[in-house]
């Protein structure tokens, strides 16, 4: 198994690279001087030609990026040129908000999508069933800012139950969670009733059936183990678009994460923090990527086999 | 009952695959309550200036600011006192048309990647599924932003950010779709009965690659209207005073409490239209395979 | 004479779906003696698997219907227990062997707990964990599995190996009937002589009784004591396997089954199959089932049921008997 871990731990590396990489190139095509921008209308050519020397702009696109990833693995993002602090300790600072708003809204899109998937595809045609299938097809098609703009205009001011802004306590990230986890809770949704129908279907249920297995233990032991696997990557899939998700959500609800962190600096053209927030947030994601895939191999006892035998 | 009843061998009429197709479609009422809805929203984006003018959505009353739904103007008014449901209709010309060309950009390039890919096999399809799979590993969103964020905001950009970033998604749908069908055993047969490599595409791989994706486009086009006026509402997308409905979100969120007739109207459009995309996503699949039914 | 173990009276199921009412078994009669073996065959389609799921009542639920009919199992009635003591007999007093061994079997949970669940399902005495496990171990070794692969899971296992952890997780409980659904048929042609000779001694060691189905005649002359042929949801043969085998008395159906099996003592150019395919059985024909393939085919087939011809054990339904009468 820990053959596997690292094996699989191994194959991040490149991935790692290149998406910096994708990232860097495009941010290197941001048009506009940089040095003008910092130094001001009044610079003059000689402290511009300076200021990009020192910051190295003036050097092959290659060597600034083999510059970047020798200080990206030091922990360095490099200096935002609008606040002239460093980006990697701006995002740390930041990224317990995006954090407890990624793992808040998974945690509803796990709980609803599986729980009304499975009961969608246990109670097949049933009320419940159209109910599950409907939820999930308004869900995948509600742009989430809206609903988020709507539930403040309920909850929050009309209402006056839940807040609108801030992150002080965890009653703050309800509604921000509800708004990022739509759109994950119909894809776990739909998945789930899916390879739910699929899994109840096959011939190894029949077996627990004929051995006189009840129907709930056949659901939750035999089936749900099986059914998981599909929706366990796509779990892992969802958790990238929520947190593109949080990005835009950070903005409607006025909480200061990563995601509106990137938002000022695209607005300020200031590219190393908008180099930085996106290469971290893709690294987070990597990471959740990697869990998924361990916990995978975990579950699926092919998978792990073919791990610990060779 | 004297008369001899031999079991009558199933009739099996030979309908073209299309009629079949629309048949099973038509039994499905919800999606074709999609097919309406959409087929409306269309009609919109051609007869837009029929039914209002497009300096209409640009007017200011002043006097009319913030002024609800009345029988002059069916949605209201906006900050500026302009018409909500000339906004609206107009709006509709950016962000349902950002959409369908994301798409159908997007699904042209992505479908002569995997092509590609599929067909030379090898190293090109390493190559092509390397690139897009590590694309893939960057949310959404945050690769759409970069492009955005290096391109500068409008929405000619916005369409290349979003179109680039779903690119390889569709290359993945589209080579898996392929994949499928091309180890199939008929395609075998096909082989075998030695029927050359482009009679096979034509006839036995291209029509049955086609349904998968053109349901996936048709979800698409809904995800990417919702992508697109996202884009809209964080100010990167459209400039003022074109309306689009991500922006016209982003116009009303300051008062939405005195005036929420300005985020509804916008919104409830977005909803319906990605509504009625994956109405009809959902039908075309049921039709294309009706085995996945049940 | 053996006590009646399981009776069939009568018993009907129709699959009802969208586009039409599917007719899989029509008013069948059978009885089972405690120990014996009797041989179901038939085509597929026949209303064989039918018929077994119907005895455990594990049809599908929404489409399946029994109809008609009593299924009397130790002269009880299943079809008027609850879901909850159906529960407690299958598995434990009548247990059944799929078809596909490949995917009869839970790919995430290893064999020894598979097998164990249907110990624990049954564990009315409230045996220890250990003690249970132990029997695991003893069925794996009866079957011919080595009991440290207890741990492994089907996917270590070859199709020969996995129809055995299914035979030993249906023989677990002891039942006393075992129905065993083409048990042979998904697996290689050696290994399913030892397959077969298996189940037939662990059914004699167990003093279990046992339906199987097949459609393989070879598998019904090496098994069985009595042996019932369908066609299209009906028995229309049913005897002794003397009776099926040595006499010279056969519903035609039957006299073209054999006649398609290949002979070594007989040199002939090509097999003699039957000709033509089973009717649609969602529209069955009037009179025999079998008239419109039957070469011996009289007026009166196409029009009325046949009566069923009975000597000593041995039943035939068809028309040709009744008239030598």
């Amino acid at each position: 198994m820990s053959r596997y871990i690292l094996k699989r731990i191994l194959i991040c590396i490149p991935t790692l690279v290149a998406i910096t990489f994708i990232i860097f190139t495009i941010m290197s095509y941001t048009p506009g001087d940089v040095t003008r921008m910092i130094l001001g209308q009044e610079a003059t050519p000689e402290a511009m030609k300076e200021l990009a020397h020192q910051m190295g702009l003036d050097k092959p696109f290659f060597v600034r990026y083999a510059n970047y990833m020798v200080h990206l693995l030091q922990g360095d993002m490099g200096v935002s040129y609008r606040s002239g602090q460093s980006v990697f300790l701006e995002i740390i600072h930041r990224f317990p908000i995006t954090l407890k708003l990624a793992f808040g809204s998974m945690c509803i899109a796990i709980a609803v999508g599986l729980l009304l998937g499975i009961l969608a595809a246990v109670k097949q045609y049933s009320i419940l069933d159209f109910f599950g299938t409907a939820l999930a097809m308004l869900l995948a098609s509600v742009p989430y800012f809206w609903l988020g703009l709507m539930m403040i205009l309920l909850f929050s001011l009309k209402l006056g139950l839940l807040p609108s802004m801030g992150s002080n306590t965890w009653v703050h990230f309800i509604l921000p969670s509800i708004t990022v986890c739509v759109g994950s809770t119909a894809a776990i949704l739909r998945l789930t009733r899916t390879t739910m129908l699929e899994t109840i279907r096959q011939d190894y249920i029949r077996t627990a059936r004929a051995k006189g297995q009840t129907e709930g233990k056949i659901i939750f032991k035999h089936a749900l183990k099986n059914a998981l696997l599909p929706v366990i990557t796509v779990i892992g899939i969802e958790f990238g678009s929520l947190l593109g998700g949080a990005v835009v959500v950070e903005s409607v609800f006025s909480l200061n994460g990563v995601g509106s962190l990137l938002l000022q600096a695209i607005r300020l053209k200031d590219t190393p923090q908008v180099t930085g927030c996106a290469v971290f947030l893709a690294f987070f994601f990597m990471m959740i990527m990697l869990a998924v895939d361990i916990l995978y191999a975990y579950i699926d006892p092919r998978i792990k086999a073919r791990y610990q035998n060779s | 009952m004297s008369k001899a009843v031999v079991a009558p061998a199933r009739k099996y009429k030979r309908k073209s695959r299309f009629k079949e197709i629309w048949r099973r479609m038509k039994k499905n009422k919800l999606s074709m309550v999609g097919l309406c809805v959409f087929a409306l929203f269309v009609a919109m984006i051609i007869f837009a200036d029929l039914i209002v003018p497009y300096r209409i959505a640009l007017e200011q009353n002043v006097w009319e600011q913030f002024a609800p739904p009345s029988v002059e103007h069916l949605l209201g008014m906006d900050q500026y006192g302009r018409d909500i449901f000339a906004r609206v209709i107009h709006g509709s010309r950016n962000s349902l048309l950002m959409g369908i060309a994301a798409v159908f950009v997007g699904m042209i390039i992505g479908g002569t990647l995997a092509s590609l890919a599929g067909y030379y096999g090898g190293k090109v399809d390493m190559v092509i599924m390397r690139i897009s799979d590590t694309i893939f590993c960057i949310p959404f969103m945050l690769m759409g932003l970069s492009i955005v964020a290096a391109l500068g905001p409008g929405l000619i950009n916005v369409l290349i950010a979003i179109t680039i970033t779903a690119i390889p998604n569709y290359v993945r749908i589209i080579r898996s779709a392929i994949l499928t069908i091309v180890g199939n055993d008929f395609i075998e047969a096909g082989r075998a009965c030695g029927a050359s490599d482009i009679f096979i595409i034509l006839k036995h791989v291209a029509p049955n690659a086609v349904g998968p994706i053109i349901v996936q486009a048709t979800m698409q086009v809904g995800t990417m209207i919702i992508f697109s006026t996202a884009f809209s509402y964080l100010g990167l997308g459209i400039q003022p005073p074109a309306p689009e409905w991500g922006a016209m979100l982003a116009e009303g969120k300051s008062y939405m409490l005195s005036a929420p007739h300005m985020i509804i109207a916008p919104g409830m459009s977005i909803v319906l239209v990605a509504l009625s995309l994956n109405l009809l996503g959902d039908g075309l699949r049921d039709a294309l395979d009706p085995k996945l039914k049940d | 004479m053996l006590e009646k173990l399981l009776e069939i009276k009568d018993l009907s199921v129709v699959y009802h779906t969208d586009e039409a009412h599917v007719y899989a078994v029509n008013a069948i009669n059978l009885e089972i003696g405690a120990r014996e073996t009797i041989g179901l065959v038939g085509e597929t389609g026949a209303g064989k698997t039918t018929t077994a799921l119907a005895i455990l009542r594990l049809l599908p639920e929404k489409t399946g219907h029994i109809t008609q009919g009593e299924i009397l199992f130790k002269g009880e009635d299943l079809l008027k227990k609850s879901k909850r003591e159906m529960r407690g007999i299958r598995g434990a007093h009548i247990s059944m062997i799929f078809q596909d061994p490949m995917t009869s079997l839970n790919p995430t949970i290893t064999v020894g707990d598979q097998i164990y669940e249907s110990l624990l399902i049954h564990n009315y005495e409230g045996k220890p964990r250990d003690e249970l496990y132990k029997r695991v171990d003893e069925l794996l070794e009866l079957v011919g599995i080595p009991a440290r692969r207890r741990k492994d899971y089907p996917h270590q296992f070859s199709g020969g190996m996995k129809q055995r952890v299914v035979i030993s997780i249906a023989l677990a409980c002891q039942p006393q009937l075992l129905i065993a659904d083409e048990p042979t048929t998904a697996l290689d042609v050696t290994i399913q002589a030892q397959v077969l000779a298996m189940m037939y001694d662990l059914k004699e060691k167990l003093q279990t009784s046992m339906i199987m189905i097949t459609h393989d005649l070879g598998v019904v002359a090496q098994t069985c004591d009595k042996v019932a042929i369908m066609y299209a949801g009906e028995i229309i043969e049913f005897g002794l396997a003397e009776d099926i085998f040595e006499s010279d008395q056969h519903h035609p159906y039957t006299t073209g089954l054999f006649g398609s099996i290949p002979d070594l003592d007989i040199e002939a150019d090509r097999l003699n199959p039957i000709e033509g395919l089973m009717p649609d059985p969602t529209a069955l024909p009037c009179g025999c089932k079998f008239h419109p393939r039957c070469k011996l085919c009289m007026e009166i087939c196409k029009t009325t049921l046949p009566p069923q011809w009975h000597e000593g054990d041995h039943m035939i339904s068809c028309h040709l008997y009744s008239r030598e009468k």
